[in-house]
Formats: C-alpha cells, structure tokens, sequence
C-alpha cells in the first residue's frame, strides 16, 4: 500500500471554524500513526485555526462548496454532512475516514458508509494497521459496558470509523506544515427535512464540555439538589460537570452520563451521590480511573472504583478541593 | 394511519455476555424488549390515540431469533395490533448493514400490502448502543430521518421534532413517510393492561424468512459483515480497590490520592 490517506472531519458547530475542538486533534493525532491526514470541514477556517491544523500535521483543508438552496441551518443533517463525507473520500481516495463519536457524527458516518459500501466501526478506541503495516484496519473498542475489549478487522477501502473522545492524548506533528485550503464542491439535493430552529448551546467558559473532559465530576441523587460541592471539587480539577438521570429528571442538573445520556472515557471520572446502576456505569465504566464518594459503603459503585470514601458528599468534597487548590498555588509559587 | 414500531430484543444488561469465536454469546434466558423500545412503542400509540377515529394499525417488527417473542409479546401487552418476527439463519451475524436491509425489506414489505406512514424506533439498544440502525434504515428507504426526538407532534401530515443534539437545541419538521428515533425523555411507557395481557398469551407473532422478503442471503448476515471480530478479552481487571472511611480527613485522602497519581 502506498502512504494511506486518512481523511478527518474538522467539527465545528458553526459556519465558520474558530477553534479546534480537543477532539479533533485527538483524531488527527490518531490519524498520523496510520498515515497522510487531510480534513474535511463545511466552514471557512480561520488563520488561527490553519496554525493548529499546521501544527498537528496537516497539510490540506478540503473546504465543501455547497450549493446555495441548502441552507446553512441544514449543514449538520445527516444527509448533508454524509454528502459531504462520501464526496471527500472518493475525491481524495482516501482509506481512513475518521468521524468524532457524537450523534451527529455516528449517524453522517453510518450513511457514508452505507453509500460507499465501506465497513463501519462506532465508538472505537484505538487503530492500528495489521502486523506489517498494511490492510486490514485493526480498530480497538471497548464493549459490553467497558467489561470487553474487542479488536475487529474493516476489510473495505476506505475503513470507518466514529472514535470517542479521550482515546489518545492530543499531540502535535514532530514537523509542523502548513495547511492551505481547497475548494470541494459538493452536490447535495435538498434535504428532506426542515431545520425550523437550531440554538446552539452555551458551553461555560474555560471548562470543557462533557463529552470531551478529560476530568468528570458527577453528582447523583446523593446531592439533594445541592450542586454547590460537585461544582467546587469540578473547578478545582478544572473538570466537567455531569449528572445521573434521576437528577436531570428532577431538574437539579441539564445533563446525564450513561447509557441513553452521555457517554464519558475521561482519564479520571469522580462519581459522588452516585450509587452506580447498570445504566449509569454504561456510560462511563470506560474511564480511566473512578472514584467515588458515597455514604453507603455497600454502593455498587464501589465495585468499579479505584478509590472511594465512605463519607458525605458534603463534607469531602469541598475538603479535597480545598486541597487540590492548595496544592495547584504552591505549584505555581514553586 | 400506519406506524411500523421496530423492537430488539435484548439480554439483561446484567448478565453476563462474553465472546466466543468472535461472536457475542448471550444466555437466552435472560432477556427483555430493549427498554428504549417501549419509548417506541409508546409514541406509536399515542400518535394513533390522537388521530381521529378510522383505520389505524401498529405493527411490531423484530429481526431476531424465536426468543424475542417475550419482547413482541411485551408490545401486545401494551396495545400494539400486529407482531412480525423475521428469523432466518441467514441474518445472523448481520451487521449494521444487514440488519438494516432486513428492516427496510419489512416495512417494503409491509407497504405493498397498505402503505406505511412512520417507522419509529427507539433512540438505541441497550447492548450495542450503535444508534445509527435509524438513520441508515431512513437512508435505505430514501424517507427523511428525524432522530433522537424528545417531543413529537403531527400536524398536517408533517412530523416535527425538538431535540437536544450534542451542542445544539432544534427543532426539526419533516413531511412522512419517514423515520422518527425517540429518546427515553420522549415519554413514559405505559404499563401493561390487564385485558390486553391476557390477550397477548394467544396471540401469535407471525415469522416470516429472508426469502419471503426477497433478501439474498448474500446481502445479509455473516456472510455480508464488512467488518469481523477478530479478539476479544475481558477488560483487566482493576487494581483493588481503596477505601478510606471518613472521619474528617476524606476529602484530604481523596485529594491525596489524586496528587499522587498525577490526576490534578
Ligand atoms: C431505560 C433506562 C435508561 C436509563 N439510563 C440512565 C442513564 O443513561 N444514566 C443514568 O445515570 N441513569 C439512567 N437510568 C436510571 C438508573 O437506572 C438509576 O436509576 C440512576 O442512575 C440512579 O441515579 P443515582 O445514582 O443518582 O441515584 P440513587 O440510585 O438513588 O443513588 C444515590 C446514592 O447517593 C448516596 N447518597 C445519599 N446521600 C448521600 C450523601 N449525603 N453523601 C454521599 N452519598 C450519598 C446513596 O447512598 C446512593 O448510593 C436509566 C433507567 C432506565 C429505566
């Protein structure tokens, strides 16, 4: 095979790309072990954005030119973020495509795959190529509510896969390039649905967001309501905020970790109230290292935990992050 | 109106699932309609219950072996009229790509007999929690997709949607046929009516094969998986596990133990 081509998809929630989002460049860094990484986005780019890009490794920026009867509210339907993908593919010959495990993203990536007759790989961890360096794709990912890990084997050209966010740790190219940008033109029908209101949602300023965090604070019905604790420990580390159902239902909290919430592999998960049922592990038994905080020394969540303290939430975690707090000064000061 | 629902039968996701020669091995015995799926069905029959009075249908489909009957006949039990399970020893193994030509054959199917007007399915299966089954079944029949769905109305033979995408709020609208995904949020399933419980014990859930939905067995199954499982072990387990009893120094421990391991 020569050098293979991996194609990324360049996120962004906008028409125009400001930032790259961790994700991304973890999948351009992921992309870089298998071979040549070009991007595909539907915005313009800015000069800030070609730097990183630069940096990472990337050379080319294939920019899609949709046609005008599509709407820009339309550009993350399915069907038109899967126009794109499959147009970028074939115009590149590329034999990676690498999509960010979101919704949006698994679904564009499922009817690229569809359309190309290519094989699909959702969620998955880690990619190599086989023993020698060649085809088939090897993709790594943790099933079974993160109890497995599995290995499977795409055969097509191109490969597909969605990649979860904190599989690898983002890092730049020893050599930086850089990146320019080529026009793709795209032919797209107009889609089938009506985009009648799309908002985006205000991320907090400085934290993460909870999919991509590497650090997750999470608090369950444990709180009673009270976030003020998981907030002050989710500050000190610098973490996202996260919840269980139970708490969303009861409108403490806007956001769920789990099975039918969000899915979290962060490099360290803090579970506090959480008494760690089934459907809540589903969704963050993959992290690295959990710890827990709950009163009941018998919570199941116990099971799946590194460390944990049998205690009040209200009491440790203000504590620890009284700590950690002390510790980060005296860093600085040293 | 017409609703196809889709169901998956499921193994508790407490019991054990392991891999043998790269195949998921389940045990049987254990098993439920896919808890999402009652979301489903749910929404199936309260867009019926607001439709003026007529002919309305909702049929139940599944692509699984005779085991899945518990979860066609938990959808009787909840008030769907018709259950169709398509078994075939070709499908197995589908993929992604096979189950959903499978599912697109039943509805087709389906639609020559009366046409269908909305397939709805849940947002995922609890085991393979893939979610994109909806949108490449959407993709396959050429309907538009509205997915993950958290509020559903119809009004005027369009369908319209508001859900919470990864960063995003919307509001989506779509003419049918088409394909609707609905979240756990979208509703609370109804429990089980005595009368349609004990109704359900004698209805039969038709079978049908992959011949009698024209499917080459080349299309589907293991035989056309573009993609195969080729290890699996189970995760290492974890170091054991520290625990610290609080009596006034647990947050300190805690934050300890973060600082130690490089984690702050
Ligand atoms: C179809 C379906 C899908 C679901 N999907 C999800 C999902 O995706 N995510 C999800 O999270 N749940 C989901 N659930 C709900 C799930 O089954 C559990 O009900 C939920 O996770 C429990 O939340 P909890 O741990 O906050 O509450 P509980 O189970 O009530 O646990 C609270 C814990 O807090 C501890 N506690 C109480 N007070 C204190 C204190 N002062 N200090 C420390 N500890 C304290 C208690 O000991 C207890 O262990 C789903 C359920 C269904 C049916």
């Amino acid at each position: 095979m020569t050098r293979p081509t991996v194609l990324v998809l360049l996120d962004s929630p906008a028409r125009s790309v400001e930032e790259v989002r961790p994700a991304v460049l973890e999948l351009i860094t992921l992309g870089r072990t298998l071979g040549r990484v070009d991007v595909v986005t539907l915005g313009a780019p800015s000069v800030e954005v070609l730097a990183t890009l630069g940096a990472y490794g990337v050379e080319l920026v294939h920019q899609a030119q949709l046609p005008t009867s599509v709407p820009e509210q339309s550009y993350r339907l399915t069907s038109v973020l899967a126009s794109v993908l499959t147009t970028a593919v074939r115009r590149n010959d590329a034999d990676v495509l690498l999509v960010p495990s979101s919704f949006a993203g698994k679904e564009a990536a499922a009817v690229t795959a569809a359309r190309l007759g290519a094989g699909l790989v959702v969620d998955a961890a880690s990619l190599s190529w086989g023993g020698d360096g060649a085809a088939p794709l090897r993709i790594g990912k943790r099933v079974f509510g993160g109890t497995w890990d599995t290995v499977s084997t795409v055969a097509s050209d191109p490969a597909v896969v969605t990649i979860r966010a904190n599989a690898v740790v983002a890092e730049p190219a020893e050599v930086a390039t850089s990146a320019t940008v080529e026009p793709l033109p795209v032919e797209v029908h107009a889609p089938q649905v009506t985009v009648v209101e799309r908002t985006l949602k205000a991320r907090t300023i400085g934290r993460p967001t909870l999919e991509e965090a590497a650090v997750v604070v999470a608090g369950g019905r444990g709180t009673n309501g009270d976030f003020g604790p998981v907030n002050e420990l989710a500050e000190a580390l610098g973490a996202a905020v996260g919840a269980t159902r139970d708490v969303v239902f009861e409108g403490w909290f806007d956001r769920y970790i789990g099975q039918t919430g969000v899915t979290v592999a962060p490099r360290l998960y803090v579970g506090a109230g959480i008494s760690g049922a089934p459907h809540h592990r589903g969704g963050m038994q993959a992290s690295q290292v959990v710890v827990a905080v709950n009163n009941d020394p018998e919570a199941p969540i116990f099971e799946i935990s590194d460390f944990a303290v049998v205690g009040d939430l209200a009491d440790v975690l203000p504590q620890a992050a009284a700590v950690i707090r002390a510790h980060k000064e005296s860093q600085q000061a040293g | 109106m017409r609703i196809v629902v889709l169901l998956k039968y499921v193994p508790d996701i407490t019991s054990d699932r392991r891999f043998e020669d790269g195949r998921v091995v389940r045990d049987p015995a254990v098993g439920s309609l896919n808890e999402l799926d009652e979301n489903a069905v749910e929404a199936a029959l309260q867009l019926i219950e607001a439709q003026p009075e007529g002919e309305h249908e909702v049929v139940a489909v599944t692509v699984a072996p005779a085991t899945a009957d518990i979860a066609v006949r938990k959808a009787y039990q909840m008030g769907v009229q018709r259950g169709i399970r398509v078994t075939d020893d070709a499908l197995a193994g589908s993929d992604y790509f096979g189950t959903t030509a499978a599912l697109a054959a039943a509805v087709r199917r389906l639609g020559d007999e009366q046409p269908v007007d909305l397939v709805i399915t849940g947002m995922a299966a609890l085991d393979g929690l893939g979610s994109v089954v909806p949108a490449l079944l959407a993709e396959e029949l050429g309907w538009p997709q509205l997915t993950l769905a958290k509020t559903v109305a119809l009004d005027d033979g369009a369908l319209t949607i508001t859900r919470e995408a990864d960063d995003a709020y919307e509001t989506l609208s779509a003419p049918l046929p088409a394909v609707l995904s609905v979240t756990d949020t979208a509703n609370s399933p109804r429990y089980p009516n005595f009368k349609l419980i004990m109704a359900a014990r004698s209805k039969a859930v038709e079978e049908w094969s992959a011949a009698d939905l024209g499917l080459d067995p080349a299309d589907v199954g293991i035989a056309a998986a573009r993609t195969v499982t080729v290890e699996a072990a189970p995760r290492p387990p974890r170091p054991e596990l520290q625990l610290v009893v609080d009596k006034g120094e647990g947050g300190t421990a805690l934050a300890e133990f973060l600082i130690r391991n490089d984690l702050v």
